[in-house]
């Protein structure tokens, strides 16, 4: 769910994709692309199921305090 | 030598029911908590006799009046498990608290146990209500509206160390974990400064140092002395500062470096000129800051962030493990602490796959970006809330969990075969295996105690002191050669 900018990062410590420092401006154009549409996916996915009517859904799920 | 750090949670799960007018959370939670059936037909007692909430650790009692339900009520309210937890009703909440285990590993895995089995008896429970209707529950600690559910994390600690011991070392170390246990909130409530977005469930909320209450002026550090242990040798330290995590990792993290810090104490192995000036206001000043960047005020005159000082801690640990022979599962809990404090002074977004707050923060700004909303729209807020939805085809971590976005640390194999089986090295071992072997004769249970009611005879409660004594290497051979619960109370004797 990191956008764009953040998933093209290596990770650090983890055990993901190696550096993308030797690749093409025209490489990485696609990569981009393939990122952004990976994004916009998720993002119509979390459309689909996101509670609708968000505005009175949050304002009626009040709890009581408890512990 | 420190001791082992027995360790277990207690999550509460805020409560809805969709489409109903006149949702009552108490009669919604005792319907969820009694949809959850096992194989066994036991109608089994809590037994409220060894508790004892009041107790201060600092060595008082406090006047009270202490909740003890009657037996019908007892039993409606309370389900202990075969998998040695106990899930129950408290107050307004349905609550999960799971078996005791040794690990952070198993932590993880039996607190992810305890959320299907809430989703499992979601599901049943929804099957009773009127059509149309459906309950939802969150794995969250605030409805952003001034009220907030805990989540607590006990510790096993050494009774020889003592409570003001611990409250020198551990308040600061509450406050600055903040960085990486945070399930992250949009917004602020209770009366604290306005944000768009903070570390946080829990931080607004905390109002006093150290005290007794968990419901109001919440303290950091809870002083609660009921160890559910032989009270001579252990304390069971309460920690109510936390936030409920959905990431594995987080989990993992959050008790990991916890349990590492309380051994530490216990060794004496802390430097001392870490206290905070003021913690109450720390608290709220790290959880407002998602740079982490923000210094906090030590007693000392020094300034350090939140990042710094748990630098300081980590650099310790690193110092009071060396040398030691230790076990895989710290080494795991040192690596991720590393990294994760690595990425938090570089660039906190880098943990969008670890650490709940970063991870719910980017799904966020990606949906805010792309949609053109901003932080105040009801959309974000639903975000915010449906991140910890328990549904697996609507919870939106689930979503995220499903399509590799979050680093995991433990199997569904694990998770769902800790739905019905104890872990094997605590005292929960026996209690699950008494519920699955003799369900009829069990009467009551208590974290310390299992009692046995058979035929007309009197009930006989066996006390369970020692949290490691009770596992399958002491109790397996007893089990499997007492084939009735009358047995099992004779070999005992013998």
């Amino acid at each position: 769910m990191a956008d764009t900018k953040q998933t093209q990062k290596p990770k650090k410590g983890g055990d993901g994709e190696g550096s993308g420092s030797g690749e093409s401006g025209q490489k990485l154009a696609k990569k981009g692309e393939a990122l952004k549409e990976e994004m916009d996916a998720l993002v119509d996915e979390i459309d689909e199921v996101l509670e609708e009517n968000a505005e009175e859904f949050v304002k009626n799920y009040v709890q009581r305090g408890g512990e | 030598m420190a001791i082992p750090k027995v360790m277990g949670t207690e999550i509460e799960y805020g409560i809805t029911v969709k489409n109903d007018r006149d949702f009552d959370p108490i009669s919604s939670c005792v319907l969820l908590v009694n949809a959850y059936r096992e194989d066994h037909p036991g109608r089994i007692l809590w037994d409220y006799d060894q508790e004892n909430p009041l107790a201060d650790a600092r060595g008082f009692q406090v006047d009270g009046e202490k909740y003890t339900p009657n037996q019908q009520e007892n039993i409606a309210r309370n389900k202990t498990l075969v998998n040695g937890a106990r899930y129950y009703v408290d107050h307004a909440h349905p609550e999960y608290s799971c078996p005791e285990v040794t690990n952070v590993r198993d932590l993880v895995v039996h607190e992810k146990a305890g959320e299907r089995i809430v989703e499992l008896s979601r599901r049943e429970a929804t099957q009773l209500l009127p059509p149309g209707t459906e309950i939802l529950l969150y794995k969250n600690n605030s409805d952003r509206k001034g009220n907030s559910y805990g989540s607590h994390e006990n510790y096993l600690m050494d009774r020889r160390t003592s409570f003001k011991q611990i409250v020198e070392h551990l308040m600061t170390f509450l406050v600055t974990r903040q960085v990486f246990t945070g399930a992250g909130k949009v917004g602020s409530e209770n009366r604290a400064h306005p944000c768009r977005y903070q570390l946080t469930q829990r931080a607004d909320f905390f109002e006093t140092e150290v005290a007794l209450d968990t419901m109001v002026k919440r303290p950091i550090i809870n002083t609660r002395d009921e160890p559910h242990a032989d009270r001579e040798k252990y304390r069971r330290l309460h920690v109510i500062v936390g936030d409920s995590n959905m990431s594995e990792y987080t989990i993992l993290l959050r008790s990991g470096a916890t349990a590492l810090l309380l051994s530490m104490i216990e060794d004496g192995a802390l430097r001392r000129d870490l206290a905070l000036r003021d913690p109450v206001r720390s608290i709220k000043e790290v959880s407002h800051d998602p740079t982490c960047r923000r210094e906090l005020q030590l007693e000392n005159g020094k300034k350090l962030t939140a990042v710094q000082i748990q630098r300081e801690y980590l650099e310790m640990a690193h110092k009071y493990v060396t040398g030691k022979n230790i076990d895989a599962v710290t080494k795991d809990v040192l690596v991720k602490w590393e990294h994760v404090l690595g990425c938090l002074e570089r660039d906190p977004m880098e943990l969008s796959r670890e650490i709940d707050w970063v991870i719910k923060k980017a799904l966020i700004e990606s949906f805010m970006e792309r949609k053109g909303l901003d932080w105040e729209s009801a959309q974000v807020s639903m975000l915010d809330l449906q991140y910890h939805d328990l549904r697996p085809d609507k919870g939106l971590y689930h979503l995220l969990a499903r399509q590799g976005r979050v680093e995991r640390v433990v199997t569904d194999a694990e998770i769902d075969a800790a739905i019905t089986e104890p872990p094997a090295d605590t005292r929960a071992y026996f209690r699950g295996q008494c519920l699955k072997r003799y369900p009829a004769e069990v009467f009551g249970v208590n974290w310390d105690s299992i009692s046995f009611g058979i035929g007309s005879e009197p009930i006989k409660r066996v006390l369970m002191g020692e949290p490691l004594k009770g596992s399958k290497a002491h109790v397996e051979g007893l089990l499997t050669s007492s084939p009735t619960a009358r047995d099992l109370v004779r070999n005992l004797r013998a």
